[in-house]
């Protein structure tokens, strides 16, 4: 049912991400630089460019962790004010981190179930009394984290503690961790770093599936065969800079991105 | 008039004190980004230590000058200090160098308490007169009154800061604990033994706090294995007021929340028509300490401690 | 750290737990032989442990390291001391004197009895206001902290404690409601259904219930224990929750756990409120036990031995906080009646006295657990429940955010 509905969105022309303008200067540094995207729902979506280029800086800002200088910010049409993490999170939009960032001594299983606490309600009353509605909504949050592990494939590590998971298996975890947020927007930085080829294919054979599952994503990555043969369209960034945006065919032959990654300057 | 001149030279004399002792929180947390809880303590010791001196050199010598009593007080309370605080931290901080920060904070609180019980059991539980070895006829600055014991404090607060920044500008030493405070790592790379840079950081600060430690009994005229406790906390205010990790931010917050003080607790009835007295003085540097972390944590001359958030 | 127990048999663990259980029902008996000072050490070591399990949620779930959580316990206990004692009555008496606006405002108020005799709430209203209270005010003191980092966090705690001490010092003048550094006495005892834990005028505390009769150290043990299994219930249930898996996400990594949803400043306000209850209960019945409250009692020596107890037992683990509370509030005791006499028969004075001692005990704890054992006396054998301080690259594993 959910393919529906994205569809007709997609229809209608709304996109999942709009975003315009958003600027963020450091001190003497300009991260972002008027960087503005469009993402459909349904789509996958790339953002790449060079190292330094600000692509988790722009990460950072749509979700709230950064307070842009200037921007406007909408999602599935609703504008937001990037204000607060959790805001965002609960507005509809979850990412994963460069740097892999789970509860590392919380299990697997756990550390997805923290990521229902978004969408679910139970505090100190629930907790205290476990009355009815209390049991059902922490046995609702229990399948889901199971059924979140299976699906992004480790589903056997339920039980294993999260910092004991191989680096592989550590970034599916945080994939569905993200995912039992509900969002709408999937936002995932470097998913593939580290990862060998079949661990890649896998990961792409992942993100199809959520894809297919009705949800956006959008991808920070640098594995350019990864990136043109899974994303829809890809926006570059360089120096903060929009400099290209458009099919991967596109942009994969566009001079000045060939000129970014290539060129003198780096 | 009188009062408010008054007022400014007691803070003038308790911000010199609040001002060596806070160089030493800001030395060791701009280096380690570490609040050494148990330096209030050091302070304490070195004012223990003096009272020994002074009971042994009343024992063997007592005619020499009260002038040179004190010195020798304070020239034997310097190396206690310095010792008894590169123990704490070989023993204590060094096992925790990569240990979160929760670790060193909580252990820094147990050589705290020990360091107490230990003064306890040495000294005793109850106050100990510290002897009176200038002369105790206050001079008259313009209607306000200062003791001798105080313009020395001052002097010597003088000299010491004065030396810590060309020590700090100057020489090597100096160079080298800026670079690690800035970046360890790449001071390392640039020849710089972390080791040694975080040795003398905790000397120099020990003997800093012992020469507070003594002239601060000097002033009061008593000693308690507890007298560290509360003016260490306030000095660390006065180093967050000043902008911990950074030697002048240090100096600077604490004359300055020791003139907050003095002049508070002097005018604190007025300004509340009577409800609060001075007796709520030690209230100051607990609400400068969450007024300046909730507004500007950076304190006054900014936080210059290595990015290491 | 390879804590594994062997796998935990349920029928073993359950004959363990009566086992405990048993102890803890016959031990005021066997010990009311030797007279009742050992009742009455395990009755405040009752009373810590209290604390400890609160403190715990604020420091073991959450990671906020809270060094100023005895201000709770001094709210609850003040709570206790105004409102069930004939302070009010001095209180009162007090605004009529210096703001005879406000004290005769408060004169119509309460009516003649209360003017006359103070306010004299029963246990069933002290404990659910004093719980409020300190909650009230664990909102309040958690509020500016929401930003700082653990160290800083620490010592604005730290702070506040102080600067709670010392108001509770000096609130008798100009007008009287703390009664300053006298304290506050003549505190009633508990009272339940008419009978009163104190026992009765004359009876040389002695409670007579239902026909047995018991000295009142052993009804407060009781009292006490039940509590004691309320909280440690209450904390073991929240650790087991939605909000539970929240405190240990933010203790673990605060911008992720903000990035999937969690409103951290509501949970570490949640975290700070949850505690101060369970201070403020106990200091309510701390100070109907004892019959007086003063500030001496609320010192920062008093929030740092709280906190030596959690890390001595084991920083998140129910069992092992409670371990640590015994330990730390019943050993020195213990000790005291043992080392004493002996300091005496071999050196003919005592060096090391009882106050010295629980010092030591504590200095010694918090710097020998750092440095060999973080995790504590008795850890948690589930890893998750263990917060950073057992192994330290926990979060620089996890990586930073960068630009």
């Amino acid at each position: 049912m959910r393919q529906d509905a994205v569809a007709a969105r997609a229809e209608e022309g709304l996109a999942m991400l709009q975003v315009s303008g958003a600027s963020k200067r450091f001190g003497g540094l300009q991260a972002l630089s008027e960087v503005g995207l469009r993402i459909m729902p349904g789509q996958i979506y790339g953002l790449i460019g060079p190292n330094g280029a600000g692509k988790t800086t722009f990460f950072n800002v749509i979700t709230g962790l950064y307070q842009p200088d200037a921007g406007r910010f909408a999602l599935q049409g609703v504008p937001y004010t990037p204000s607060a993490p959790h805001r965002v999170a609960q507005a509809g939009i979850a990412r994963t981190f460069q740097n892999i960032r789970l509860f590392g001594d919380m299990t697997a299983l756990e550390n997805v179930m923290v990521g229902r606490h978004v969408r679910t309600s139970q505090g100190v009353f629930g907790a205290v009394f476990r009355h009815r509605a209390a049991r059902e909504e922490e046995a609702a949050i229990r399948a889901r984290a199971k059924e979140l592990l299976e699906f992004v494939g480790i589903g056997h590590y339920a039980g294993r503690t999260a910092r004991h998971l191989s680096y592989g298996d550590q970034r599916r975890l945080e994939i569905a961790r993200a995912l039992a947020t509900d969002p709408l927007l999937l936002a995932l930085d470097e998913p593939a770093a580290g990862m060998n080829p079949t661990e890649k294919l896998a990961l792409r054979e992942l993100l199809q599936r959520i894809r297919a599952d009705g949800r956006t994503i959008l991808l920070i990555e640098h594995d350019v065969k990864l990136v043109m043969g899974l994303c829809d369209r890809i926006t570059v960034l360089d120096y903060g800079k929009v400099i290209a945006e458009g099919p991967p065919a596109a942009v994969q032959s566009d001079p000045a991105v060939i000129a970014a990654y290539l060129g003198a300057s780096h | 008039m009188d009062i408010f001149l008054q007022q400014i030279i007691n803070g003038l004399v308790l911000g010199s004190m609040y001002a060596l002792i806070a160089l030493g929180y800001t030395m060791v947390y701009g280096v380690l980004n570490l609040i050494n809880f148990a330096h209030g303590e050091i302070l304490m010791i070195g004012a223990m230590a003096g009272l020994t001196i002074l009971r042994v050199i009343e024992s063997v010598a007592p005619q020499l000058p009260g002038g040179v009593q004190l010195a020798l007080a304070i020239a034997g309370a310097v190396p206690v200090c310095v010792a008894v605080s590169l123990v704490i931290e070989r023993v204590a901080y060094r096992p925790l160098r990569n240990a979160p920060r929760l670790a060193p904070l909580i252990t820094a609180i147990g050589v705290s308490i020990l360091l107490q019980t230990i003064a306890m059991m040495i000294w005793g539980r109850s106050p100990i007169p510290f002897p009176q070895l200038l002369s105790a006829e206050p001079v008259n600055i313009a209607g306000a009154l200062i003791s001798h014991t105080q313009i020395l404090l001052l002097a010597l607060a003088v000299v010491a800061m004065a030396g810590l920044a060309l020590m700090i500008e100057r020489t090597r030493l100096g160079r080298a604990m800026r670079a690690t405070a800035e970046s360890p790592r790449v001071a390392g790379l640039m020849g710089v033994d972390a080791n040694k840079v975080i040795i003398a950081t905790f000397a120099i600060g020990a003997a800093l706090a012992a020469i507070a430690g003594v002239m601060w009994a000097a002033n009061y005229s008593t000693t308690q294995f507890a007298m560290g406790f509360v003016p260490g906390l306030k000095a660390f205010s006065a180093a967050v007021l000043g902008g911990i990790g950074n030697i002048y931010g240090a100096m600077l917050g604490g004359i300055l929340l020791g003139l907050i003080e003095s002049l508070g607790a002097g005018y604190i009835g007025d300004l509340t028509g009577g409800f609060l007295g001075s007796n709520y003085q030690d209230i100051f540097a607990f609400v400068v300490l969450v007024g300046v972390l909730t507004l500007r944590p950076a304190g006054i001359m900014g936080e210059r401690v290595a990015d290491r958030a | 750290m390879n804590h594994s127990f062997a796998a935990r048999d349920p029928r073993r663990v359950r004959a363990g737990l009566a086992a405990l259980i048993v102890v803890m029902l016959v031990f005021p008996f066997v010990a009311s032989q030797f007279g009742n000072s050992w009742v009455r050490i395990i009755d405040v070591a009752l009373l810590y442990i209290m604390l400890a399990l609160g403190l715990n949620i604020v420091v073991g779930f959450a990671g906020l390291l809270d060094l100023g959580y005895i201000a709770f316990y001094a709210i609850g206990a003040y709570t206790a001391g105004l409102f069930a004692s004939p302070q009010f009555a001095s209180v009162i008496e007090s605004f009529v004197n210096t703001y005879p606006a406000i004290g005769e405002f408060l004169v119509w108020l309460c009516g003649p009895q209360i003017v006359q005799e103070g306010i004299h709430l029963s246990l069933w209203f002290i404990v659910p206001l004093s719980a409020l209270l300190a909650g009230i005010f664990g909102v309040i003191l958690g509020a500016p902290t929401l930003k700082l980092r653990g160290d800083y966090l620490a010592i604005v705690t730290l702070g506040f404690g102080e600067i709670i001490r010392i108001f509770l010092n000096n609130l008798n003048g100009p007008v009287n409601i703390t009664n300053g550094p006298q304290g506050i006495n003549m505190i009633d005892p508990v009272r339940i259904f008419g009978v009163s834990l104190a026992g009765e005028a004359g009876s040389g505390s002695t409670v007579h219930v239902l026909g047995f009769s018991l000295p009142s150290v052993n009804a407060y043990y009781f009292l006490f224990l039940v509590l004691c299994g309320l909280t440690v219930f209450i904390s073991v249930r929240l650790q087991n929750s939605r909000l539970g898996r929240a405190w240990v996400a933010l203790r673990e990594d605060e911008i992720a756990a903000a990035a999937m949803g969690i409103n951290t400043r509501n949970v570490k306000l949640l975290a700070f409120a949850m505690g101060a209850t369970f201070g403020g209960v106990a200091g309510a019945m701390f100070a109907a036990f004892q019959g007086f409250v003063s500030p001496e009692s609320f010192s920062l020596t008093e929030s740092i031995a709280v906190l030596a107890m959690v890390v001595l037992g084991g920083i998140g683990h129910i069992p092992g906080v409670v371990l640590g509370g015994v330990l730390l509030a019943a050993l020195p005791e213990v000790l005291r009646h043992a080392v004493e006499p002996l300091q005496q028969d071999l050196f003919g004075r005592v060096w090391v006295d009882a106050e010295v001692m629980r010092q030591l005990l504590y200095g010694l704890a918090m710097v020998l657990i750092m440095l060999a054992r973080p995790a504590g006396l008795w850890p948690s054998p589930r890893p998750e429940d263990r917060p950073e301080a057992d192994h330290p690259h926990g979060a620089e594993s996890v990586g930073e955010v960068k630009a």
